[in-house]
């Protein structure tokens, strides 16, 4: 054994450790019990996604929920049979909550996945097999932390970007009555040994402390052989601590093996350390070398009332009651009632804790199962572990704080616990206080202290919660109002817009019946429609286009009239009797009617122009006569070269282009004059 | 009769240049503006649920600024009129009853979605936009940024808006403040009893 | 230099202003039910204190002794005290609206406080020189702000603490007081002066 310097932890407790009981035997295998609930939220971090579905046969170790996520695990079937129903079940947890559970009906069987008997999922040479493919098989095989909390193995183990420079594995197991990691290390060294090498090997450290209280000689023993077996391994050593309590928390074992403290709201990693429990190393060697999920851990059951305390190996999953059928179960009466001989209480609930008499907790009923974390099941009796005395008054003694192993001060803690003083308790690092119970032994008033804490944390975690949530209400309800405004606004602008357009309107009507007025009034004046050259009209461009109008339609007549006259004209040379049919001539006679009502129509409308406003001279100025000659001349320029065009390929549209051409010139000719009459003017 | 003269001409002239020093400094020193409205506001819980009658909870910080009572808050509740008794240095006050009760558990909306009729009437009555959906389209409750001010369940005409108690979960519950500690005598005479 | 270092400790702890001389009892009792108020008062009254102090002694040797006018010291002594906490009122305004609005009435207050119209007029009726009125107003006014922020963490910790109920209160606060000041005579002696 390497000598290295151990240090201490301030504090700690010496209970009477209870652990003779259920070490007088092997590990038992516990038989299959006939249902599994397998809940899929045993571990630190999301609940897994259930992949089976009512009415699947499950092998045992099947994966029946794959892992949510990076902070979780997954789960396996314990054993083989049928998956019956997934449900909300009662969990076995302080709240009595419910969460998702896989219901397994066992076929008694108990047959492995074929990959997983075969051996196809061994891997033996795992210590040159790349840390990725280990960290994902642990990943796999749903490995969490066996000591107790449950945080998921493979997260713990990704710390490629970090250096760690010590592994500690923690066989402190110091809460008295739990003896499961004893007997894992006296039975199974090796396998816990060999996990502890793959570990090694992940997390690259340079050396590793296997801690083990002195008052396991056996395990301290079994695990110095077991290490003796393994060629060549200079960096592992086995150091006994002395017995404390809690020296088996994560801190506090740091502490005493390398005298380095995780500083507050850190974890180890942040000082190069991590910690591992030796069942949580078994079941990586497992998962490793036989490819074997994580689906069943040593659990011990003790207490009075158990007839044969022991350490047993128990699928997850199994019913606590099948447990405690197995070791034989006495439910207890008082010695009052003994003696009286009174009806025991109506409601006489067996008390029986999932954990230790320090960090347990009882459970509401024996149909909740065991889970991955579920060190040891407790059945005391009311003489070994009789239920807390009221609580008095603080007499402010300071045991507690001389007892705390995190060097915090509960009875402060107690006070602004007790008035709800929770930005106080923030302030003396209430977050850093790991629940072990220490302060409540001592305090001789029987303060439950450890539930005040524990309440407390969760109102700063309430409170957080409801300021953030308040604070998103603030920006939601700001938002609101700037997008009400944002639509007033909008609001606003149209209906102003619209007023303009109405108003510019109005204003429009008014002056042209204003001038309808003063036209009126001035023709009554002078009897002349004429005059008045000055006001401005909009007509004078109807007026013009009314005239093109008529001229075309005047045109359009003429032509028709001419093609009548054709006809006629054909009719009689092709010598056709006089009062034949002639073809399309009642055509034509429609289409000459239609453009005559036409040229009528116009000339009414122009008559009607010109009696509402009097004819205007145009102002034109130089500049549009002179656009206008350039106009004329570039269509003068185009129509001549499709004359040309057409005079070369000797096409029928010729003469037509040839009027139009002359056409064209003589509208040329007549802006020439116009412009050469504007300069005379001018001039 | 000089000495007296001189005695007041003397406070006299103290008293100008004091003065003249404490107008300067009120100049040099002038507050534009209270940002205590802001600290007041940010002890608020921000439902904008009216019950105090201010549209808002930044209306009320300000009355509060300007004198306002500060026990009109019910879903703030006690623990808000402490916190603003601390912050103010006036003494808290029981909650005002006229404004509304507090509530014992926290309270989201729900709407039964058959019998929505996609109005948008709650759409339009909610203070913070917590309610999602659009005309003639479901309208559905964001839970999670519901404070429960219930302004939303009289504008719906189908009336098919529920106020529920918040679910706990594993990730909201926790444990309960253990009783109070009881005197040497009340335990022994408490368990006598027993 | 021994006579200054006499004067803070005589006007720190054997004479506390607060404790001992029972001077500016109103702000000790007013605002010490939060530490974080009192030390705020206590930063305020020692700016007022030192300042007040030095500024009465020189209205005092400057302008009323050679004017024969001494009987005016009081009133005098008043206006540069109420010109003073004006100032700091107002500049307090400005930097911190939170402590002034916690403070509240007790920040004009300080004008009344007797322990600085105290200190003002002691500090004629022991001839102090310039440097030690200074000395003088500082140690009275660190003297407060010890026992006062002393006091206000007692009287958080005794806030949630278990008092009986006719104690709760003021009660108790009185008594802590007391049995402060009993603590404190314990200094006498200590320094002659």
């Amino acid at each position: 054994m390497q000598t290295i310097t151990l240090h201490s932890f301030d504090g700690g407790i010496h209970p009477l450790e209870n652990k003779h009981q259920s070490t007088q035997t092997a590990i038992a295998q516990l038989p299959v019990p006939a249902q599994l609930i397998v809940p899929v939220g045993q571990h630190i971090g999301a609940p897994a996604d259930v992949i089976v579905n009512v009415g699947d046969s499950v092998l045992k170790g099947q994966t029946i929920a794959d892992p949510k996520g990076v902070v979780s695990a997954a789960i396996h079937a314990p054993t083989s049979g049928k998956v019956v129903a997934i449900e909300q079940r009662e969990l076995p947890h302080s709240s009595g909550l419910e969460g998702t559970c896989v219901i397994i009906d066992s076929d008694g069987h108990d047959q492995w996945l074929e990959e997983i008997s075969n051996g196809s999922q061994a891997i033996s040479d795992y210590l040159e097999t790349d840390n990725e493919i280990l960290i994902q098989r642990i990943r796999d095989c749903g490995i969490t932390g066996m000591g107790g909390a449950g945080f998921p193995t493979a997260v713990k183990m990704t710390v490629q970007n970090l250096t760690i420079d010590t592994l500690i594995i923690n066989g402190a197991e110091c809460e008295p009555y739990i003896t499961a990691d004893d007997m894992l290390m006296r039975e199974r060294a090796l396998e816990t040994l060999r996990g502890v090498q793959i570990l090694l090997k992940i997390t690259a450290a340079k050396n590793c402390l296997i801690g083990i209280e002195d008052n396991k000689p056996e395990a301290i023993k079994a695990m110095e052989d077991a290490l003796h077996e393994v060629h060549g391994e200079h960096h592992i050593s086995v150091v006994t601590i002395p017995t404390k309590y809690p020296s088996g928390g994560e801190k506090q074992l740091i502490k005493i093996l390398t005298g380095k403290e995780v500083p507050s709201g850190a974890i180890p990693s942040a000082i190069g350390i991590v910690c591992q429990n030796v069942g949580t190393c078994a079941a990586v060697y497992h998962a490793i070398a036989e490819g074997k999920p994580l689906i069943s851990r040593i659990t011990t059951i003790t207490g009075e009332s158990i007839n044969q305390p022991q350490n047993v190996e128990v699928l997850i999953g199994t019913p606590v009651k099948h447990l405690l059928d197995f070791a034989g179960f006495k439910q207890e009466k008082s010695l009052f009632q003994k003696l009286i001989g009174r009806k025991a209480k109506a409601d006489s609930k067996p008390r029986i804790i999932m954990g230790g008499p320090m960090m347990g907790f009882t459970l509401n009923s024996d149909e909740l199962p065991i889970l991955k974390s579920s060190n040891c099941v407790l059945a005391p009796s009311q003489k070994e572990l009789p239920a807390n005395d009221i609580a008095s008054a603080c007499i402010r003694c300071g045991l507690c704080t001389e007892a705390c192993p995190a060097e915090l001060l509960p009875q402060q803690l107690y006070w602004f616990s007790k008035n709800g003083e929770l930005d106080k308790a923030e302030q003396h690092n209430l977050a850093d206080c790991i629940e072990c119970g220490a302060c409540s032994y001592v305090c001789p008033s029987q303060i439950p202290l450890v539930q005040y804490y524990r309440h407390t944390k969760g109102a700063i975690k309430d409170e957080r919660a409801a300021q953030q949530k308040s604070d998103r209400s603030k920006i939601r309800f700001e938002a609101r109002q700037a997008r009400l405004d944002r639509e007033a606004a909008e609001k606003e602008a149209k209906r102003q817009a619209r007023a303009a357009t109405a108003e510019k309107a109005q204003a429009a009507k008014k002056a042209a019946a204003a001038e309808a007025l003063n036209k009126q009034t001035a023709e009554e004046a002078d009897g002349n429609g004429n005059t008045n050259d000055e006001i401005k009209k909009p007509e004078p461009v109807d007026l013009e286009k009314l005239q093109k109008q008529l001229d075309a339609a005047q045109a359009g007549l003429k032509k028709s009239m001419d093609k009548i006259a054709e006809l006629k004209a054909a009719a009689a040379e092709s010598g056709a009797e006089a009062d034949a049919p002639i073809e399309n001539l009642d055509v034509f006679e429609k289409a000459v009617a239609n453009r005559r009502d036409k040229v009528k129509l116009l000339a009414l409308q122009i008559a009607e122009a010109k009696k509402s406003a009097p004819l205007v001279k145009k102002e034109v100025s130089r500049d549009d006569i002179e656009k206008k000659l350039r106009a004329q001349k570039d269509r003068l320029e185009k129509t001549k070269e499709r004359v040309d065009l057409a005079k070369e390929q000797g096409l029928d549209s010729l003469p037509a282009l040839q009027k139009g051409l002359d056409k064209q010139m003589q509208k040329l000719k007549e802006l020439e004059e116009e412009l050469a009459q504007f300069d005379k003017a001018g001039a | 009769m000089s000495s007296i003269l001189i005695a007041v001409l003397l406070l006299a002239t103290l008293a100008i240049i004091f003065g003249a020093i404490l107008g300067f400094a009120a100049v040099r020193f002038k507050v534009e503006g209270n940002p205590i409205v802001d600290q007041i506001d940010n002890l608020l819980p921000q439902t904008q649920c009216g019950q105090c009658s201010y549209p808002g909870c930044k209306p009320y910080a300000e009355a509060i600024a300007a004198g306002e009572s500060i026990n009109k808050c019910p879903p703030g509740g006690e623990s808000t009129i402490i916190a603003l008794a601390d912050l103010l240095g006036v003494e808290p006050e029981p909650l005002d009853a006229e404004h509304g009760a507090e509530k014992d558990v926290p309270m989201v909306a729900i709407i039964r979605e058959d019998e929505c009729i996609g109005c948008t009437k709650c759409i339009q009555a909610c203070p913070i936009d917590a309610i999602m959906g659009a005309a003639k389209q479901m309208h559905t409750v964001i839970t999670d940024e519901c404070t429960g001010c219930d302004l939303c369940v009289e504008p719906c005409p189908v009336d098919c808006i529920d106020m529920v108690p918040i679910e706990t979960t594993l990730q909201n519950w926790h444990w309960d403040k253990p009783e109070n500690s009881v005197s040497t005598i009340e335990k022994i005479l408490i368990k006598e009893v027993h | 230099m021994t006579d200054y270092l006499l004067i803070l400790v005589s006007t720190i702890l054997v004479n506390n202003f607060v404790l001992v001389q029972f001077l500016g009892l109103c702000p000790f009792m007013g605002v010490s039910n939060k530490l974080e108020t009192a030390i705020g008062m206590s930063a305020a009254t020692t700016f007022v204190l030192t300042l007040a102090s030095v500024c009465s002694y020189l209205v005092y040797t400057y302008l009323l002794v050679p004017l024969d006018l001494e009987y005016l010291r009081t009133i005098s002594f008043i206006m540069v005290i109420a010109v003073v906490v004006g100032f700091t009122e107002m500049a307090m305004r400005k930097t911190s609206p939170l402590l002034y609005r916690v403070l509240g009435i007790f920040l004009p207050l300080i004008t009344t406080n007797c322990a600085v119209l105290g200190v003002a007029l002691l500090n004629i009726k022991r001839d102090n020189s310039f440097v030690e009125s200074i000395l003088y107003g500082f140690g009275a006014a660190v003297g407060f702000s010890l026992v006062m922020v002393l006091f206000a963490a007692m009287r958080e910790r005794i806030a949630v603490a278990d008092v009986p109920k006719p104690f709760q209160g003021s009660a108790i606060s009185m008594i802590t007081a007391g049995l402060m000041s009993l603590a404190f005579l314990g200094f006498t002696g200590l320094v002659s002066i």
